[in-house]
Order: structure tokens, then sequence, then C-alpha cells
């Protein structure tokens, strides 16, 4: 042993930044040993499972998808989804084919801030995407235009992307004009070139190299689709399941040390995320997300964590190329409007409704989010629960750590800081979401 | 003279609306090239230790520590923007007052519970004497700029104080009312540009009530409607239950 690994490191970041929440990391190594190994989660816990009950199922998305702002798209349909499961209502392949679309922009919104502006600065040395606009002046409007031509897409589909208004159970308050096809189509046109100049920039960034092994899970299915919205639940140590067994899948547990939930399957823990995604489908993804890739060099079953972020570039790919087949299909096929839905709290009865269990599983930007709703005969919820993408990663995430710290010991203990800063970026955690579901239990702190 | 500090901080939220801001796109270089953004933890790394010309807050007020870190945040700030719905009226984030503490803690985190630090949940402006109020869940991007621009130049904005249906009715929307559906329109502050029924949804009341709301005129309406009361009563209370705590203060 060298007398570098017999070090004492104490890694303490208070408020980890460029992470959407609030989370600390603590490290502490003694004598080469490491002691202590954790992220916190130390967000204000919001009570969202406990608000929902008593309220109407009909309001829950307009309720749950302010968990997060990042991801409201991706909670507002696991929460229609789980509802309509409940109340046993099937929607129509025009509104699936409209969730579909709105779940790619989302992935490509999210995935986007996350490349450009939280993950970049780390890349290119400096502390916030701010200092680039000077240095890196047509890269950082690059990635605004590029945030800000899925949002228009978002407000011309659903109203807005922080919130978005009129995608509710039983389908869309308000369906897209021809004009708004062509806009949205135009402007996913235009995306394209600016999604060439950020898969030559991605290829120029050099990521962090370290490899552990573990399980990725996500939704798989039978089909060629590269599964998002729908389909089974499944990981690459063989297991598969319905979602509607999601408590089997997750498993939560408390450990004493740690202030949120943990979760595993088939080994210590496992990970989701646009890497899980790629490890379990990357053969259905779409051919111009697949050549970028093999440009990049990523291949299934990858297993560096920070390549998450390559993983989200190929997803972005997809994401675009895929929502432009399914916006074309919908111009070649003209819109049924008939099928605008007036909804409110189902005053009229628009909806029949019985009472159920229902159960939502949805890829969203940073992994697979479960939504679980009991409804009476009028439709209020009893019981509401969600598992959130990264509560199931924070375990993984820690047990990254704990193999990553040990083999960089010889780094100083700014580079051993950012190293472990990174790695818990580069799984785009959303703290805001792991807390403010009631999964989060502080043991003692 | 540099250009003003301004800060960025969130409380209890879903940062959504920090997310809007991000969302201006070109514009918000624009906005940049006029402040200086000293601390932003969402999207930025650095940090500041001296007074903020401008604290933009986000976020309500729902532990002990928070009530500690706005009464600093103010006591550094020269203007104090609480901006998206949480922080102004408590937005969602109020429903957790529709029940007991205990019971909701006990409900969500069992024999833990009492790990968990929470105090009914309040506004900011219930806590700190607030300049500039944005409000709105998520914030309507152009009345945000117009309130940074009144900010920044020490000019007074005032909210505006008429219901939603005056914009409505000016964006040519068929009233929901006469569908059959109840909205919050009626008694909700405008601002928004009716933004959610101009999208086919209802009005939530994310804005909060107009101050002065026409009590008797909703009630003809509720009765004609044949609504029953304790649905309009769980609407308003998705936003709006924090106004309570200003009755008994």
């Amino acid at each position: 042993m060298t007398i570098m690994s017999k070090r004492n490191v104490c890694v303490n970041v208070e408020y980890l930044t460029r992470v959407e929440g609030h989370g600390n990391i603590v490290v502490d190594v003694k004598n080469g040993e490491l002691k202590t190994c954790q992220l916190q989660i130390v967000e204000a816990p919001r009570f969202f499972e406990g608000m929902l009950q008593g309220r109407s199922i009909f309001e829950a998305q307009h309720i749950t998808c302010r968990i997060c702002g990042i991801c409201s798209c991706g909670h507002t349909l696991a929460s229609i989804q789980a509802a309509e499961d409940a109340i046993g209502f099937t929607p129509s392949e025009q509104t699936i084919k409209l969730r579909k679309f709105l779940l790619h922009m989302e992935n490509l919104d999210s995935h986007l801030l996350h490349i450009y502006l939280l993950v970049a600065p780390d890349l290119l040395g400096v502390k916030s995407f701010v200092p680039l606009i000077d240095t890196h002046n047509k890269v950082v409007r690059r990635a605004l235009r590029m945030k800000k031509a899925s949002n228009d897409v978002c407000d011309l589909l659903v109203g807005r992307h922080v919130h978005p208004i009129s995608s509710i159970v039983g389908g869309f308050t308000k369906l897209p004009k021809e004009k708004d096809l062509d806009a949205m189509l135009n402007i996913l046109y235009n995306m394209r070139p600016d999604m060439e100049a950020t898969v030559e920039l991605a290829a120029t960034l050099k990521f962090p190299e370290f490899e552990r092994d573990t399980e990725y899970v996500g939704l798989v299915s039978d089909d060629a689709e590269y599964p998002m919205l729908s389909g089974e639940v499944g990981s690459t140590d063989g297991v598969r399941m319905n979602k509607k067994d999601y408590k089997k899948i997750t498993n939560e547990f408390v450990v004493p040390h740690s202030s949120a939930k943990h979760a595993k399957l088939s080994r210590d823990s496992y990970a989701v995320g646009a890497l899980a995604r790629f490890n379990l489908n990357a053969g259905k993804l779409h051919p111009k997300a697949k050549a970028v890739a093999d440009a990049v060099g990523l291949k299934p079953k990858c297993i560096n964590p920070y390549l998450n972020t390559a993983a989200q570039l190929v997803e972005c790919v997809h994401s675009l190329e895929d929502s432009i087949q399914i916006m074309e299909d919908l111009k070649k096929n003209g819109i049924n409007r008939d099928e605008t839905v007036i909804v409110g709290l189902n005053e009229k009865g628009t909806i029949p409704v019985k009472p159920g269990n229902g159960v939502g599983a949805v890829e969203v930007p940073r992994g697979i989010l479960f939504h679980n709703y009991e409804v009476d005969e009028k439709g209020i919820i009893q019981k509401a629960n969600c598992v959130i993408p990264t509560n199931q990663n924070v375990n993984n995430i820690e047990h990254d750590m704990k193999k990553l710290v040990p083999e960089i010991l010889d780094k100083s203990d700014e580079e051993i800081t950012l190293a472990l800063e990174m790695l818990v970026r580069a799984y785009d955690p959303c703290i805001s979401c792991s807390a403010h579901f009631l999964d989060v239990k502080f043991v003692n702190l | 003279m540099g250009k003003p500090k301004v800060a960025f901080f969130d409380f209890a939220c879903c940062e959504g609306c920090q997310l809007q801001v991000a969302n201006m796109g070109k514009l918000l270089l624009d906005v940049l090239g006029a402040i200086d953004v000293v601390e932003f933890r969402e999207v930025m790394s650095e940090k500041w230790d001296q007074d903020f010309d401008v604290a933009v807050v986000e976020g309500s007020i729902t532990t002990p520590h928070a009530i500690e870190r706005i009464k600093k945040i103010r006591e550094r700030s020269k203007v104090l923007i609480a901006y998206g719905s949480c922080a102004t009226i408590g937005g969602v984030n109020g429903m957790k007052n529709n029940f007991k503490l205990g019971d909701i803690r006990k409900e969500v985190y069992g024999k833990d519970a009492k790990f968990f630090e929470t105090i009914e949940t309040r506004s900011v402006p219930q806590v700190v004497k607030v300049d500039y109020l944005v409000h709105g869940c998520p914030v309507y991007i152009p009345e945000f700029v117009k309130v940074l621009k009144a900010a920044l130049a020490g000019l007074p904005y005032d909210v505006p104080d008429y219901s939603v249906c005056v914009e409505c009715k000016l964006n040519e929307n068929v009233c929901l009312y006469q569908k059959g559906i109840t909205c919050l329109g009626p008694i909700t502050r405008a601002g928004c540009n009716s933004w959610c029924i101009n999208n086919g949804n209802i009005c939530y009341g994310c804005r909060g009530m107009v101050s002065n709301p026409n009590e008797n005129g909703a009630i003809d309406v509720i009765k004609k409607y044949k609504i029953p009361m304790d649905l309009i009563k769980n609407k308003m209370n998705m936003y709006n239950k924090c106004r309570e705590n200003d009755n008994h203060e």
C-alpha cells in the first residue's frame, strides 16, 4: 500500500450545485479506509401522497406534475396512465401517439439541459455555463436555441412545458391545428443541424474512466419500438415483470446511514435512466441514434456511469427523429378533432368511473417512474404511491462512490470532490422529485 | 457602477419557475446582459458572500430552518422578489395544511415521522417583507420580465386586481360554466392571459384570489349550475389554502 492511499480524505459538499433539488455528498476516509460514503437527500419534504388523498382522480395529474418542474410532463403522463388504469379507461391511438410525442419533447428538453448546462461546464473546466457565454458563445446560443425549440413545441402541443395544460385523463383538452402541426415539424426539422453540431461537440468531450458492473432496469417489450410509454419492466439480469408488480422491482428498504429510501432488485443496487434504457434496448433505437452511439463508442452493456450523459445524447437523436416520424404520420392521416375532451372534474360524467387500483410506468428522462393510485367508485383517491427514478438510483450512486473513492485516493481533495460531484451529476439526479415524493425517510441524521 | 447583483434561491417547490427562466431562450442572454447573476444553485456552482441588489425567491416556507434562511436572505437583499405561487401564496404546498401535521407525517413516514421537522406551510410574504410578487404556477415569463425591469429601475409593479375572466373574454374563449364545468377564473387574479383556459383546461386559481372577489355573483353562478360546495372548496384549497394563515395571525 502506498503512502498516498493511507491518507485521510474528508469530502463534505453541502447543497450540491447544478442538480435539481438539494443534496449533500459526505465522504470520510481515515488512514486510507473508507468510513462514510453517502449521498444525503436534504430536500424539504412536501407530502404529495398525503395531499392527494380525498381528491378527484381527474385532478391528480395537475397536482403530481408539480412535484418537479423539469419532469412535469413525465409525471403528468405516469399519473394519467395510473389514473386511466385505475378507472378502466382506454385512451385512443391518436392520444397515445401524442403522448409519446410529448414524452420525446420532455426527454429532449431535459437531456439538453443536462448535457449543455449541467455537465459540459465540468468537462470544460468551469463552474457554470455563465463563463461559457464569453468563451463558447456559439455553444451556449445553440444550447439555448435547442432548449427553446423543444419548449416551443410543447407550447404548441400542451400550452407549456413546465406543468403542461392540455394533457389530461381521457386525452387532450386541445388538439393541434393543421398550422400547429406544420409549425412543430418546422421547429423539429430546424433542430437537425443543431443536433449534428451537438453530436460533434460531444465526440470531443472526455468522460472520466470508471466502471462498476450493476443491474440496469427499465421498460422492455417484444415489439420493435424503443419502449418509453408502454411495456413490461425488465432488467439486464433477466428479470421481467408486469408493471403492476412494481413493488417487487423496487424492493425499497431503509438504511440507517442514509436519508433516502434505497432500492435493489437482483443485486446490491440497480440503475435506471438513459444508460439503463440503452443497455436494455439499444437495438431498437432509430438508425441515426445507433450511428451516433457507434460514433461516440457507446456499446451495450456499458458499465461506466459517467457515460449516462453519452446515452442521453444518443436518446436526444432518437427522440428528435422518432418525434418527426410521429408528427409526419399525424399530418398525413390528419388529426381527429372529435377526440377533444372537456372534462374538468368530470362533473358531467363524461368519462365513466369504477373503483380500482392502477399503475403507471413511464420512462422519464432520469429513468422509470411509477405512479400508483387506488380510487373508490366516485374516482376519489384513497391511496397514492409514487416511486421516482432518483430514489431508485441513490443506492447505486452510493455503491459507485464506494468503488470510486479507493481508486482515486492518489488524487487531491479537490479532484476527488469534483470526481464525486461529476459522478452524482452524471445520473442527472432530480432531488426535488426524490423528496417531494414521500419515499424519503429520514431515519437518523 | 457595476451591473446589479442578482441571486436566485429556492425553498420547498418544484423548481419549475427557475426552469421557466432557463426556458427564456435568447431572451435569457439579454436579461443576463443587464444583470450579474451571482448565485443560482440549480445551474451554477458559483457562490457570493456579499449583499444582493435583488434576490429572487421561489418556494414555500415549510421548516424552521427555512424561516432562518429566508430571514438571512432578506437581511442581505435590497430588493426581494417572491416568484411563483409556492412563494407568493403558498401554492400547492398549502394543501398540507388541510391535514393535522401529526396525521400527515404519520401517514407518509410511518413510525419515522418524528424525524421529520415540518411546520404549517407559509408563503414568503407571511414570513418576511416582500417587495415584488410574481404569481403563477408556473410564472408567466412576460410578467416576470416586466417585474424584473421594474425592480431594476426601482419602479413599482402592480399585480392586476381583476379576474382572469377579463383576459379570458378578450381571448374569446367560451365560458366553461356554459359547458357545465366549474372554473376558478371568476375569483382569480389576472395576469396570465388566461393561459389554461386558452388551452382547453379550467382555471385552478394558481395566481391567488382577487382582493375583492364578487362573492354574491359567485354564489349565484354556483347555485345556477347546481355545483356542490365541497367541490368548489376543494378546488379553492389547491392553491389558496395558506391564505387562512393571514386570518389567525
